[in-house]
């Protein structure tokens, strides 16, 4: 690891100001992500802004119409919480799937979804409830959010604070994992908002997307067969040694007829 | 810059340049060198402590991010004359051959045991995701921590 100053900010106004003043500050949340990055040497901040002490940005809230997650909540607390089960169960089951038992017990929301890592598990159901994106300066569309691998619409020093997921009639999240990382080859998130369908995919192209022609397809009939008849394009899909986009693009469809399967049965 | 920590009860106060892990803080400062890395990139889990109680893998976590919390490790919770009921399963069981994983092996399976109703043999294969054995085949561990979950 390359040496950094390290900070420990004790609200949202310090943090971003720490971050507007140094050379080239990054945020550092759970650090399951940042820290393997850092002892690769593959980034070289000047300063890393540790948000585990800001206060109000860990916590979940169950509202009338939606979980409200802070950016700081890690996963196994998401995949514990009775709230989150209630209201949206398979938001509870993805979050107990991302990687193993260590990183859960550290790694945060905001953090996953910040990085949009191509293969993370978050991404699906941000896109496939259409949830919001809180930071410290807007409120962003999950449709607009996700924008190229490892790029989102965040700016420069802009702190994602917390993120609305809309409570779907029901829902249900299938992946296919990396036998080794846990990490989704590809993994679909699908909701029913009674009549209207949204399905989210991870881990095919360079970030998370929706599929418009499977919702499109499942909007007619909500059924695993619906999805048969759906053309999959993987032009823009990942290519790489755990799977070729072709591979993918069978996986996309079968995540999906399974999701959908899931989902009616929930 | 200064950080205090609870190791296994007793309190530290050690001066460290921020880019310190905390494995490196636990073997190399305090000497507690049951911990042990094995692969450094956060994948095989043979570093795993425990931070207020629930397991992390001591190489992925920064000296500076544990200031003013507790860690357990290895050496705290059982003595050669007093195993942990862990540590005892582990031997009864043989879910061991080198060794080297065992430490984190342990720490993340009382943190299962803590944790995680029900467990039965598929809850304590999933919850060990996170530790990787290069011997013993997992059968015997995954009995080892069944045992233990009755004992503790
Ligand atoms: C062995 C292993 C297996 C894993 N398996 C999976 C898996 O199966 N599925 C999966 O989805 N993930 C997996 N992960 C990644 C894990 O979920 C990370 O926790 C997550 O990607 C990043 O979250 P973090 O809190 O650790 O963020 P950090 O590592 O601290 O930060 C990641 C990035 O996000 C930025 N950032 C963090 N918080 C904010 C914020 N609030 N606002 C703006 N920017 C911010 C940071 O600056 C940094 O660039 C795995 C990781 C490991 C080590
Ligand atoms: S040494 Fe920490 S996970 Fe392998
Ligand atoms: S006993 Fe040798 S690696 Fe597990």
């Amino acid at each position: 690891m390359y040496s950094f100053e390290y900070h420990r900010p004790e609200s949202i106004a310090q943090a971003t100001a720490l971050r507007a003043e140094a050379e080239d500050a990054i945020y550092l949340a759970g650090g399951q992500t940042l820290i393997p990055t850092l002892k690769q040497r593959l980034a070289a901040p000047s300063d890393v802004i540790d948000l585990s002490r800001v206060p109000g940005l860990a916590g979940i809230e169950l509202k009338s119409d939606c979980v409200v997650i802070g950016a700081m909540t890690r996963h196994a607390e998401v995949a514990a919480s009775a709230e989150v089960a209630r209201a949206i169960p398979a938001l509870a089951f993805l979050a107990g799937e991302i990687g193993d038992a260590q990183v859960r017990n550290r790694g945060t929301l905001g953090g996953s979804v910040a990085n949009s890592d191509p293969s993370a598990d978050y991404p699906a159901a941000v896109i496939g409830l259409g949830a919001t994106i809180v930071t410290d300066r807007r409120r962003i569309a999950a449709d607009d959010f996700f924008h190229d691998l490892f790029e989102t619409a965040l700016e420069a020093g802009e702190l994602l604070t917390a993120i609305e997921f809309p409570i779907a009639k029901r829902a249900a999240y299938c992946k296919f994992p990396n036998p080794a990382s846990r990490y989704a080859v590809v993994g679909v998130f699908a909701a029913d908002f009674g009549g209207k369908v949204r399905v989210g995919v991870t881990g095919a192209g360079p970030c998370a997307f929706r599929a418009t022609a499977i919702e499109a397809a499942l909007g007619k009939k909500l059924d695993a067969k619906s999805v048969d008849a759906v053309e999959i394009e993987y032009d823009r899909f990942n290519s790489d040694l755990h799977a070729s986009a072709e591979y993918r693009a069978n996986l996309v469809r079968v995540m999906a007829k399974r999701a959908v399967e899931k989902l009616l049965t929930a | 810059m200064k950080v205090s920590l609870t190791v296994n009860g007793r309190r530290h106060d050690v001066d460290v340049a921020p880019n310190t892990l905390l494995v490196d803080v636990l073997r190399g400062r305090l000497g507690l060198t049951g911990t042990h890395v094995g692969c450094d990139t956060s994948q095989c889990g043979a570093c795993t402590v425990h931070l207020d109680g629930r397991s992390v893998k001591s190489c992925t976590v920064l000296a500076a991010q544990v200031d003013g919390a507790a860690v357990t490790t290895i050496e705290g919770i059982g003595s050669p004359d007093a195993l942990h009921p862990m540590q005892a399963a582990f031997r009864d069981c043989h879910a061991l051959q080198c060794g080297f994983c065992t430490p984190g092996m342990i720490m993340s399976a009382i943190d299962l045991v803590q944790n995680v109703e029900n467990l039965d043999e598929r809850k304590v294969r999933e919850g060990l995701e996170g530790n990787l054995c290069r011997c013993t085949g997992y059968h015997n561990i995954v009995k080892a921590v069944l045992n233990a979950a009755e004992s503790m």
